[in-house]
Formats: structure tokens, C-alpha cells, sequence
């Protein structure tokens, strides 16, 4: 376990915490943009550099910026009078601690049995994700293009502006 | 230990950190937030599977990978527009104060 | 004689490093090569700093700064000294760390982006497959920093000017990324050096530039209009219209963090043109067959120069847009015509060679054009033109 990962690991974790943890919100959109680079460096790590570029692409300079834009937009920074958290937070943080120890007890319990390939990662170049796309994915590229369509004119109608009736 | 145990770890510990924001913060933004946390340590956990593991198919993995990230994307715009709408209406993004269905 | 020239700067980059041990050459190679880009490109900065102010001077009727040196050569110098012995004021409810890190971020990423540009003949920092994916996605993270600038100074104006500007730039990065695809498709990589090597060829001492093809020549004008507005230069300044805004997201900068600001606007430039070059331009290749003698990174930053001052003419020439003109333009005008170039880049390579696809990807580019303006302009009624020189 290489320190490059223990490092890359480190941060995210702390992007991530940092993100569900602190009262500005603000600060929580920019920490999980820390927690996305963080995300991005590890994919690069794992030799995936065409899905590290685009997490850095989509998610850095799409995601993180809509967020700011919709808590810019909803005066979510003013910090709120009576606490960040809701009422039932300990019920939460139980849930979310039981989920990663049956997580956690899965991988560890599995890790004998669990493919370790420590060859060289399969050299994938962006001519053969191309290729795959306009060939043997080219259903799910067609679907996820009348997803994204259909979502944005979704997004873009539920967030206008209702117009006024006539009076 | 070998590495893929390692990212494994990290991607359920990171989704498990998004899993309790989504559940204790109060602001809705922040819960999509959770959400964004969940999704990538999903896509952790998919690319550390197509570097370790066997590869009849090398491509599966990424291409998975990266029409994850693409839905996502979707996913938080419309998700972020909703929670404008509801701003716009209820003039909060409080969802301790949204324990109605009358609007 | 002249191949040594070409590749001086690549064989003392060998030489030097072949004085340490073998273990630490690779590191110790690149820590070199990152260390001349450090220093080189603010040097270019300091000179197109002055060659704007002398310029902008000119253009604007009136010489320009004069008093520091002979002609004002030295003017930079006296603006580095200013900005470095500033006051650093920060606003006591200015949100530290954020105030902090924006000018860092900022200029973290736009020296990133300069480490695929192929400067040269093997001359490229990093080579890397998908080296054009690597540039978009690191200029993407410019827009977060003028973001946090314009937040984290708690100022109405500063958050005014910032959301503009984000809305400006990720308005123009649709039309800057599908310009890059049409030359992408063509010469088939997004590798940066494959897409230069697929321009090194010359027909009848004519060089394969792209902007020598009609979707290449619109690719590059379209090209150039998302670049200006992607590093909000005039016309496109609205956020940091100083009549407008004070000066935009950056109001509460003095000091060294403001000097920080403009040195990444300035690299910004540097490095996008340098991508226009590298894409349309032909890279580090020479206009002529028969020039090909002279040193290709000569060509590379002759390029850009010209770029530079292409881009300081305009800002001394077109008046500035509104906001909402600016948007309009972008989604109404420029994304479709962008839409059309790529369509035109796929006719142009499957109507094979001769002259009929020139004739007609030109045709096609042209009628859109000439159509989408005067659909545009019915609207809106000008009065005759008049001027006014200066006495």
C-alpha cells in the first residue's frame, strides 16, 4: 500500500468529513469539491486516466459549481439560528455507522478470496472507449443523451419562474 | 492487505460519511451533497474493481464508471432545481420545517 | 546546425541532468522543465503587460506609459515593486482562508494547463494520451476560484461581478470544448502532439493548418470569441468592468493577492491561445515548406505573440457587451454555429479530397452565418454612424 495512496485517501476522507460536518454551507460545497479532486487524484492512481479527467471535468467543473449556485441562490449561507443539524441526528449517524461496518466486515472477511491483480491495469485508450461507445455501448450512449436532455429541461422548467397569470 | 481491500475501505467509509450527512443535516442542499458523496464512492468502488480484478472485458468497468458519473450529473441538476422550486415556495430549505404535504 | 538549434532546449535539459545519478534523473528532469515554465511565463507576462499598456495607448490616441525607463521599458518592473510592497488588506468579515486560497487556486490551474502544451518539437512537458480532456478539465477549476474570490469578500459587488463572470464562463465553455471536438474528430486523437503532427504537412509548400479549411477558419473564429470571453477580456469585461463593478470579484484584493489575480488572467491568455495555436494554428509547425529551418518553438511562441496582440487590438477596438447580450450571444448564436461546424467537419472528411468539399462546407458555413445574422438583426434598428476624432 503505497503512501501516494494512504495520502490521496487521507484527503478525500477529510473532504468528505469536512463536507457533511461544518456549518457554513459554503464551505461544505467547497470541501466536497476538495473530496472530488481527492476522488479524481485516486482514479489517476488506479490508471483510469480517462474517468480521472472526466470526474475533474463533470464533477469539479459542473457539479460543485451548481451547487454553489444553488445555495448562492436559496441565501444558504446565512448561517441558520437553531443548528445544522436535525433533530434526529444520533438515529443517522447509528444508521450510517451500521452501514459501513457490515461494509467493512464484508470486505475484510472476503479479503482472502477478493481478486488481486497487482499486474500492470489494462491499458485502455480513448480510441477503444470510442470505439466501445459507437459500437457495443451504443444503447446505453443514446439513453444517458435523452436522460441528460430530458433532465435539463426538467431542471430548467421546475426552477423557472412561474408566470404571472393574467389579471 | 492488498490494495484493493484498501480502496475498498475508503470507498465504503466515504459512503458511509455520505449516508450520515444525508441523514442528520438539516439544509436540503446538504443532503444532495450526502448524495454526490454516495454516488462517488460507488465509482471508487467500480474503478478499483476493473484495475484489480480479472479482466475478461477490459473496458466494462470504465465505461460503467463513466455513464455513473454522467447520470449523476443529471441527477444533482434536476435535484438542485427541485430544491430551488421548493426555496422559491416555502421561502426555507429547513427540512425539519417541511413535515407537511399541504403546501 | 539548424535541428540542433530546434532541439537546443530539449539536448541541455539532457545534459544538465546527465551530472546526477541515474535513480534521480527523471524527477530531476521534469522538476527542470517545470522550473523553466515558472519562470518564463510571467516573464511574457511582464511584456505583454507593457505591450498592452503602450498599445492600448496607442490605439486609444495617447502614448502610453513612458516615464519608467527609455519608452517605458521598465514599467513592469516599477508594477512588480508596487504590487509586492502593497498593504495585503484583508475585510475583518471577509472569510479568511477562502479569501486566501482563491488567487492560489487560480493560478495552480492555469499553470497546470501549461503542462500539455506542445511548446516545440518534442518540447511537450507531459505526454499524455487524452493530454486535450486533461487541459478542459483543469481550466473547468479556473471558474471555482472566481467563485470563492467573489464570495469570501463579502462584498455585494464582489458576489455580484463573481456570479457574473461564473455564468459568462461556463455559458462560452460549451461553444470552447465543441470548437475543440471538430479538430478532434479530424485528426482523430486527443493527443495534442498527434493533432500538431497531423498539421506538420505541407501540399505545394502550403502548410495542413485547420484554419486553412472552411470549419477550421469558423472553428477558430468561434474558437477565439469563447477564448476572449472565457478569460473576460474585452468585450466580453463585464465582471470586472471597473465603471461597472468597481472591479468585480476582485474588489477586496490589494497587494501581492491582486498581483496574483491578474498574473492568472494574463497566463490564462497565454495558455488558452496557446491551445488555439496548437489546434487551428498548426502548433510549433512553420507557415512554409521552405521555412522549415527555423526553430520550431520560435514559431510556436511567434504564434502566440501575434495571439496576444490580436487579443489587446480588440480590447482597444469593440465596445463592451451587457450581460445579458453576452448570454444571448452565446446560447442563440455561437452554440449553434458551433453545432453546424462540427456537422460541417464530418461533410468536409467524408466528401473525400478535391475541390467540391471546399465548396461546399463553405457554402454551408456561409448561408448559416449570413442567415442566423439577418434573422438576429431584424430586431434591432441602428442609427447612421457617426466619428469623432481626437483634436
Amino acid at each position: 500500500m503505497s503512501f501516494v495512496f494512504y495520502l490521496l485517501a487521507a484527503l478525500t476522507i477529510a473532504g468528505g468529513l469536512a463536507a457533511v460536518l461544518l456549518k457554513n454551507t459554503v464551505h461544505c460545497a467547497l470541501s466536497l469539491t476538495v473530496a472530488f479532486a481527492g476522488l479524481a487524484l485516486l482514479y489517476l492512481e488506479l490508471d483510469a486516466q480517462f474517468a480521472g479527467f472526466a470526474q475533474i471535468l463533470v464533477y469539479i467543473g459542473a457539479v460543485a459549481i451548481l451547487v454553489v449556485f444553488a445555495i448562492l441562490l436559496t441565501k444558504g449561507s446565512e448561517t441558520p439560528k437553531d443548528g445544522v443539524y436535525s433533530k434526529n441526528w444520533f438515529v443517522g449517524l447509528v444508521i450510517a455507522a451500521g452501514v459501513f461496518a457490515v461494509l467493512g466486515w464484508a470486505v475484510l472477511q472476503s479479503a482472502a478470496v477478493l481478486p488481486h491483480q497487482t499486474g500492470p491495469a489494462p491499458t485502455v485508450t480513448v480510441l477503444q472507449i470510442g470505439n466501445a461507445l459507437m459500437g457495443r455501448y451504443v444503447l446505453p450512449l443514446e439513453i444517458v443523451a435523452l436522460l441528460l436532455t430530458a433532465a435539463l429541461i426538467g431542471a430548467v422548467i421546475v426552477a423557472m419562474h412561474e408566470k404571472e397569470s393574467a389579471k | 492487505m492488498n490494495p484493493l481491500t484498501g480502496y475498498l475501505l475508503v470507498a465504503a467509509l466515504l459512503f458511509a460519511i455520505g449516508l450520515a450527512g444525508a441523514l442528520t443535516r438539516r439544509n436540503a442542499i446538504l443532503v444532495l451533497i450526502g448524495i454526490e458523496l454516495m454516488l462517488n464512492a460507488a465509482n471508487l468502488n467500480l474503478i478499483a474493481f476493473w484495475r484489480y480484478g480479472p479482466h475478461p472485458e477490459a473496458l466494462t468497468g470504465m465505461m460503467f464508471a463513466i455513464f455513473s458519473i454522467a447520470v449523476a450529473a443529471a441527477e444533482a441538476a434536476v435535484g438542485l432545481g427541485l430544491v430551488i422550486s421548493i426555496h422559491r415556495h416555502a421561502h426555507t430549505t429547513d427540512l425539519d420545517a417541511m413535515n407537511r404535504m399541504k403546501g | 546546425m539548424f535541428e540542433t538549434l530546434d532541439q537546443i532546449f530539449v539536448l541541455l535539459r539532457h545534459w544538465l541532468v546527465g551530472f546526477l545519478p541515474a535513480a534521480w534523473q527523471p524527477a530531476i528532469s521534469v522538476v527542470l522543465s517545470v522550473a523553466v515554465i515558472v519562470g518564463l511565463f510571467p516573464a511574457l507576462f511582464a511584456l505583454t503587460v507593457l505591450l498592452e499598456r503602450k498599445g492600448l495607448g496607442r490605439i486609444q490616441n495617447r502614448i502610453g506609459p513612458n516615464r519608467v525607463g527609455p519608452f517605458g521599458i521598465l514599467q513592469p518592473v516599477a508594477d512588480g515593486i508596487k504590487s509586492l510592497t502593497k498593504e495585503d488588506i484583508v475585510p475583518t468579515s471577509a472569510d479568511g482562508v477562502v479569501h486566501f486560497l482563491a488567487p492560489v487556486v487560480l493560478v495552480v490551474a492555469v499553470f497546470l494547463g501549461f503542462a500539455v502544451l506542445p511548446m516545440g518539437r518534442n518540447m511537450t512537458l507531459v505526454n499524455m494520451d487524452a493530454s486535450l480532456l486533461f487541459y478542459f478539465a483543469i481550466g473547468a477549476s479556473t471558474e471555482l476560484s472566481v467563485f470563492m474570490a467573489g464570495w469570501s469578500s463579502r462584498n455585494k459587488y464582489s458576489l455580484l461581478g463573481a456570479m457574473r463572470a461564473v455564468a459568462q464562463m461556463i455559458s462560452y465553455e460549451v461553444p470552447l470544448l465543441l470548437s475543440s471536438v471538430a479538430v478532434v474528430m479530424i485528426s482523430g486523437s486527443l493527443s495534442l502532439n498527434k493533432i500538431v503532427e497531423a498539421q506538420n504537412q505541407y501540399t505545394w509548400g502550403l502548410p495542413h493548418w485547420y484554419i486553412f479549411t472552411p470549419w477550421g477558419f469558423a472553428g477558430f473564429v468561434l474558437y477565439a470569441i469563447a477564448t476572449t470571453a472565457e478569460t473576460n477580456r474585452s468585450p466580453f469585461d463585464l465582471p470586472e468592468g471597473e465603471s461597472e463593478l468597481v472591479a468585480g470579484y476582485f474588489t477586496e484584493y490589494s497587494g501581492f493577492k491582486f498581483a496574483l489575480f491578474f498574473l492568472g488572467e494574463y497566463l490564462a491568455m497565454f495558455s488558452i491561445s496557446g491551445l488555439g495555436t496548437t489546434l487551428f494554428l498548426g502548433g510549433w509547425s512553420a507557415p512554409f515548406s521552405f521555412l522549415g529551418w527555423v526553430p520550431s518553438w520560435i514559431w510556436f511562441f511567434g504564434k502566440l505573440l501575434v495571439s496576444m496582440c490580436v487579443f489587446i487590438w480588440i480590447r482597444g477596438t469593440l465596445p463592451r457587451l451587457r450581460q445579458d447580450q453576452l448570454m444571448n450571444f452565446a446560447w442563440k448564436f455561437v452554440l449553434p454555429l458551433t453545432m453546424l461546424n462540427l456537422f460541417d467537419a464530418a461533410l468536409w472528411h467524408f466528401l473525400g479530397d478535391g475541390w467540391a468539399r471546399w465548396v461546399v462546407c463553405s457554402a454551408i458555413l456561409a448561408v448559416a452565418y449570413v442567415g442566423m445574422a439577418w434573422v438576429g438583426m431584424r430586431t434591432k434598428h441602428f442609427g447612421a454612424r457617426s466619428y469623432r476624432y481626437a483634436e
